[in-house]
């Protein structure tokens, strides 16, 4: 597992509600049974003029100079809705994403980004507003620094905006822990579950 | 203070209290397809980890593989033998269910679940897969995860969740002839938008709810991943008690007694609190259709296409801007002068006989419009063979539906096949999202007897309308 601990980057604003999934990462794009090889069709319908010669489309904006080398996103309400396909998280962080700011998330690709090591910021819109006029004088100066023990984005010494993150999952980030193992350390906890299960709903197990 | 419906349900499967709102839930069944399933079973192949229950999990070809009558494992989708070939051989090694191509149970996972008693009232199931939520019609508490989610089910046999807040929507009265679960979900998404539900599982209670079918259950909670809810939820009832007797992988005999006695406690308390309420009035709900590319930009069949002008919040009103574009549309415009090229009937949310019997029913003695491409895909083989016994396949087919094998087909799009670009749908399904259907395909959502009426007329119609008019009209006179 990736952990996270600080980050600091240059951030691009894809204020949109309800970017989903097949934005992400288009159905199409998702061509071998593998977890690689995804950033490249990333946002592909709207990164590209020609998605067949990856012909890149000069207004999309993490084709622009100023965004270049991103690795922080800043969204609106309901970011990552729509298909649970965790392909979008896998684009997401090959590109190097290791951030998105949103106002909300879709549940299950919030869950997604905790397990591949990107951290999902929910910031209310206002306070994302505040953050997107900082950068767009200079994307590449006006640079975002994440702290996620302390829970702060800063941007510059006198603007520093706090947000929450339940500390379970702020703990797996930090950690980088497996969550696979982590529950089995409770093993004994599910077998004893499962003893008294069993004789509650037998019609359960097949 | 009671409990809701939700809270028993979570109760019932917490292994562990995390504190801070977290829980390890026992995961009773997991559902895998191709798609999402084979990079799961792989990925813990490759780790040499186990399966804890593999008697518990299932999979089944429906995304990838072709829905062309005498299909096999190669696909019009470049790569998709190497799906098709992964699942199977994983399946195989790893000792676990699997509803093949050929196999008389194959079909679209969250059709089959329900079919073959694997999904149950009262049980957790997960699968890679979003509109999992659909089986909460049945009264499961079913939701959709990640790969690496399904991974860790599997290993572990738990999952780690955050508990969501309970909401309740009530649908009060009753429903207008015409009107289907699907105008249902349609409309409340949207007047509480896309993102209504979001944080919130969500008990559909009401009248109107009580006298649904627990098919048509399926349909509405299918969409509640549409709403952003965690999952969707109907209480079980005797209705669904009928609906489970008999399932392949249902309890028999004493168990089943002693399951159904159980199910029949799986309703909220009256006392139970609900962190929020939403109340709609089913007079008040019509056909419903969407016009732009999120499942909010509903309205009802007899409205207009809507003025971005008036919507004052910002980010809302370019996304409408947006849509209109991509969707080749004009603000009030009337939704019903719309022509469509091709009309599909199909997926999780509305391809099930019940879905099936009105359309040929309205079908029936009519014939799509000359320049429509009609398509319909049923939920499942056993769909297909139950169709087929009642002779609807010939009605589709002799109204000019193309009539497949069972699979998710034009639902989405894999980079097989599509009604192509800028061509204009009318479809069952459940996203209208950009390029959902295929690059630059234009999708309008609605019920299974509004895109048989639509896919008549060559244009987005009222099946009601249509049946007025006829009605009217002198007898013997040419139709
Ligand atoms: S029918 Fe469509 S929505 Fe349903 S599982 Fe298949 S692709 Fe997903």
């Amino acid at each position: 597992m990736r952990k996270f601990t600080t980050h600091a980057g240059v951030a691009a604003p894809l204020v949109r509600n309800n970017i989903d999934t097949d934005a992400i990462i288009p159905s199409v794009e998702m061509k071998r049974v593998s977890r690689h090889g995804l950033s490249d069709g990333m946002f592909a319908a709207w990164r590209y003029l020609d998605r067949e010669n990856r012909v890149p489309n000069p207004d999309f904006v993490l084709n622009r100079e100023r965004y270049q080398g991103a690795s922080i996103l800043l969204s609106g309400i309901n970011f990552g809705c729509g298909s649970s396909r965790e392909h979008a998280v896998w684009a997401l962080a090959e590109y190097g994403i290791r951030v998105i700011i949103a106002v909300s998330f879709g549940v299950i690709f919030r869950s997604n980004c905790l397990a591949n090591g990107i951290l999902p910021i929910s910031l209310p819109s206002e306070l994302i507003e505040q953050i997107l006029c900082y950068i767009d004088e200079d994307p590449q100066k006006h640079k975002l620094h994440i702290d996620l023990a302390k829970r702060t984005i800063t941007a510059t010494d006198d603007f520093i905006v706090h947000f929450d993150i339940g500390d379970s999952d702020a703990d797996m980030l930090l950690n980088g822990l497996d969550p696979v193992d982590l529950t089995l350390r409770q093993d004994d906890q599910i077998r004893a579950f499962q003893q008294k299960d069993r004789l509650n709903r037998p019609w359960v197990y097949l | 203070m009671g409990k809701t419906l939700f809270d028993k349900l979570w109760d019932l499967h917490t292994v562990a209290d995390l504190g801070d709102g977290e829980a390890l839930l026992y995961i009773d069944r997991i559902f895998l397809h191709e798609r999402t399933g084979s990079i799961a079973l792989q990925s813990i192949t490759g780790k040499n980890r186990h399966i804890r229950m593999p008697s518990h999990v299932f999979v089944t070809m429906d995304h990838i593989v072709d829905t062309f009558p005498g299909r096999g494992d190669d696909t019009l989708m470049p790569s998709g033998r190497e799906f098709i070939e992964t699942t199977r051989a994983e399946a195989k090694a790893a000792g676990i269910q699997l509803f093949d191509i050929g196999d008389k149970r194959q079909g679209i996972v969250h059709v089959i679940s329900p079919e073959l008693g694997i999904a149950l009232p009262g049980l957790t199931l997960v699968c890679p897969d979003s509109h999992t939520c659909s089986l909460g019609g049945l009264g499961a508490l079913a939701w959709g995860i990640g790969s690496t989610d399904a991974e860790h089910a599997l290993t572990t046999g738990i999952l780690r969740i955050r508990k969501p807040r309970n909401m309740r929507v009530t649908f009060t009265s009753e429903l207008k002839p015409g009107v289907t679960a699907k105008d249902m979900i349609l409309h409340l998404i949207g007047r509480f938008t896309a993102a209504g539900g979001n944080g919130h599982a969500v008990e559909f209670a009401g009248p109107a709810i009580d006298s649904l079918s627990v098919e048509a259950r399926l349909t509405l909670c299918n969409m509640a991943v549409e709403f952003s809810a965690f999952t969707g939820l109907v209480a079980p009832d005797e209705k669904t008690i009928e609906f489970t007797r008999g399932r392949t992988y249902a309890p028999r005999g004493a168990a089943w007694k002693n399951a159904a006695a159980h199910w029949q406690s799986l309703i909220s308390d009256a006392d139970a609190h609900f962190d929020a309420e939403l109340m709609i009035d089913c007079a008040e709900i019509k056909p419903s259709v969407t016009w732009g590319t999120s499942p909010q930009h509903t309205v009802s069949i007899d409205g207009c296409v809507p003025e971005p002008d008036e919507e004052r919040d910002p980010v809302r009103r370019r996304a409408m801007i947006r849509a209109l574009d991509y969707m080749g549309l004009k603000p009030g415009e009337p939704m019903k002068n719309i022509p469509v090229d091709a009309a599909f009937i199909g997926s999780c949310t509305n391809a099930r006989l019940s879905d099936l019997r009105p359309a040929a029913e309205y079908l029936r003695g009519r014939h799509v419009a000359e320049a429509v491409r009609a398509v319909v895909v049923p939920g499942s083989t056993t769909v297909k063979a139950a169709a087929e016994a009642e002779g609807l396949d010939r009605i589709f087919t002799e109204a000019g539906f193309e009539w497949r094998e069972s699979g998710c087909s034009m639902c989405f799009y894999a980079g097989g096949e599509t009604f192509g670009l800028g061509k204009r749908v009318i479809s069952t399904t459940n996203r209208n999202f950009e390029g959902r259907q295929g690059p630059g395909t234009r999708t309008h959502l609605a019920s299974p007897l509004t895109v048989a009426a639509s896919a008549c007329t060559g244009k987005i119609t009222e099946a009601g309308d249509v049946e007025l008019a006829e009605s009217t009209r002198p007898q013997g006179s040419a139709a």
